[in-house]
């Protein structure tokens, strides 16, 4: 076989993907990256030619943004909303996942379907049914619950809420994809030792799952430091969500609105850098604890 | 089958003082109750997209209303039809650039899963390591890279940064390592297949099914995306349904005569989705190591 005709093809199939990586990823890193460390310099009155130029100015930007306050409030609310989402979405995800999976359930198939459904509608419509649901003149759940749900502090949880309803079903279905991989004949094992159900769950199936929450706890990490969709869409309903609630909410509002471009490709690389350090914080901490590695 | 099997023939024995007959109803009382919670968001939209205005604040929340016909007529009829051209964009960006993605993908796949070449660990860590970028430092820089071009505002600008997908490329990759077997391919370079018609011929048909997996997934990705296309887009006339009801809500928040519009427009544009959704039931999948989907 001639080797060295052939072991071109392998090349040749990749480099679709590779030309759209390095156009649409990472020609813009190094752009933004280039952006972050400059800053236009006015000279004299900032009149005529040549008065303003593009100068490198190092850190400074990214200083100016951690320095920030509207920033960190940003941060702040996003932490709060961030715990909440990924405490509720994920223990909801895993408790449906091993319900679904244990043997005794009826219409499990139909309670599937349904609560992967949300998955379909997109963030924007959602945010908007929600959004809708919220307002005393439409809503049937302000008839039952006397609450502002769009209120300064609640609004936090509504917005949460509609991210909980969205997420749930896909994160349910990658651990119960995993747990119908796992052979059933582990689970007569343990139940001919006397295991109960639920202590099969505990002490086999959610060891077996760890990885999988592993995945998907980084996967909503990264989704839920960006948050942009839902307030963005909320924010027509409602005075208490700011043009900065999120981080990224006033990333857009520097590139766009202000057009401060240096400062929002900062703060979108402290975002990034944020979203990673917790991805990979998270990371450690389940190593130590789970397999007990110092 | 064969766990249905040997679920029933243990359930008897299993039906202890400390065995599963004890939790009862209570397993698929939590799982309806999390169906109803997911539910009931897109039923309520439903039934208030029948409405009309005047029954939309008269009317009980959850009583159907006369209005159906009028509001897709009225919303039809908005702006020129300026709805229906969301709706069109929005399928061609989410179908071509799913298509194309699914393409990019499974090319890549095979190639990275069937071939031994220097560089493949490298070319593969890089490409999946894209997987952890978040979307927010790649937005701004690739609007002014697409603006530099004379390319921002146009149908490029959204469908050419969401053709990559790292993911994609991994579970294309699992795919093809278990749906490919090595023996046919030998058997059809020793038939003197060239390795382009291998891959045309003997590994894509193979991957359909995997194909058709990544493709739900990219499809109800793009088709949900906000950010890209509000940054990239100016012009209305090229919006999908997702800025197109973001705007529909920026125009009628503070108008309740609006309200049925928006309503009848948030129900429409989720509506092919959840037909997608429940016709394609068994491509739902987020693991492809098994082959073959049953």
């Amino acid at each position: 076989m001639n080797q060295g005709r052939r072991s071109a093809w392998p090349y040749l199939f990749l480099t679709p993907a590779v030309v759209l990586f390095t156009l649409f990823l990472a020609v813009p890193i190094g752009y933004t990256v280039y952006l972050a460390t400059r800053r236009t310099k006015v000279s004299g009155l900032g009149l005529g030619k040549g008065a303003r130029r593009e100068v490198f100015v190092g850190f400074d930007n990214f200083s100016a943004a951690l320095a920030d306050a509207e920033l960190w409030q940003g941060w702040l609310r996003v932490l709060g909303y961030g715990a909440f989402v990924l405490v509720v979405m994920l223990g909801l995800a895993l408790l449906f996942a091993l319900l679904l999976d244990s043997a005794r359930v009826r219409l499990a198939r139909f309670s599937r379907i349904a609560i992967f459904l949300p998955y379909a509608v997109p963030g924007v419509a959602a945010t908007l049914l929600w959004g809708f649901l919220y307002l005393p003149s439409l809503s049937p759940i302000r008839s039952v619950l006397d609450a502002d749900l769009l209120g300064p502090t609640t609004v936090t949880y509504s917005m949460a809420n509609v991210a909980v309803w969205g997420g749930t079903g896909f994160n349910m279905l990658v651990l119960y994809t995993t747990l119908r991989a796992i052979p059933r004949d582990l689970y007569e094992a343990a139940r001919l030792d006397g295991a109960s159900e639920l202590q099969i769950a505990l002490r086999v199936k959610i060891p077996i799952l760890t990885p999988a929450i592993i995945l998907t706890t980084v996967f909503s990490i990264i989704a839920t430091v960006q948050v942009f969709t839902e307030p963005t869409t909320l924010r027509p309903l409602t005075n208490t969500i700011s043009s900065t609630w999120s981080p990224l909410m006033k990333v857009y509002r520097d590139a766009f609105v202000t057009g401060d471009l240096y400062s929002a490709a900062a703060t979108s690389i402290v975002i990034a850098a944020v979203s990673l350090v917790l991805s990979f914080g998270f990371l450690r901490v389940v190593r130590n604890h789970a397999f007990g590695e110092g | 089958m064969a766990g249905i099997t040997a679920a029933t023939s243990h359930r008897r024995r299993s039906r202890g003082p400390a065995g599963r007959g004890s939790w009862g109803i209570a397993p698929t009382a939590l799982l309806l109750l999390g169906a109803v919670y997911c539910l009931f968001p897109v039923f309520w939209v439903f039934i208030a997209a029948t409405k009309s205005p005047g029954e939309l604040f008269s009317t009980s929340t959850l009583a159907f209303g006369t209005g159906f016909l009028d509001n897709v007529e009225q919303l039809f009829a908005y702006r020129d039809g300026v709805f229906w051209l969301w709706a069109g964009n929005t399928l061609l960006y989410a179908g071509g650039g799913a298509l194309l993605s699914t393409a990019v993908s499974a090319i890549s796949g095979y190639a990275l899963a069937k071939y031994r070449f220097p560089g493949r660990n490298v070319i593969f860590n890089i490409l999946i390591g894209g997987i952890l970028v978040p979307a927010v430092v790649l937005a701004i820089p690739q609007y002014l890279l697409f603006s530099k071009f004379g390319l921002a505002d146009t149908y490029w600008a959204v469908l050419l940064p969401q053709i990559l997908h790292p993911y994609s490329i991994y579970l294309a990759r699992i795919y093809a390592s278990a749906a490919i077997p090595d023996s046919l391919l030998e058997a059809g370079r020793i038939d003197g297949a060239g390795e382009g018609r291998l891959m045309a011929r003997v590994a894509m048909p193979l991957m359909v099914p995997g194909m058709v997996t990544i493709f739900l997934f990219q499809f109800v990705a793009i088709w949900n995306n906000f950010l890209l296309p509000f940054i990239m887009l100016g012009d209305d006339g090229k919006f999908p349904l997702t800025v197109g009801l973001y705007t529909l809500l920026m125009a009628g928040a503070n108008q309740p005569a609006l309200y049925n519009l928006i309503l009848t427009g948030a129900f429409l544009s989720i509506v092919p989705l959840i037909a997608l959704f429940l016709t394609m039931q068994r491509y739902w999948r987020t693991d492809l190591s098994s082959g073959a989907v049953k």
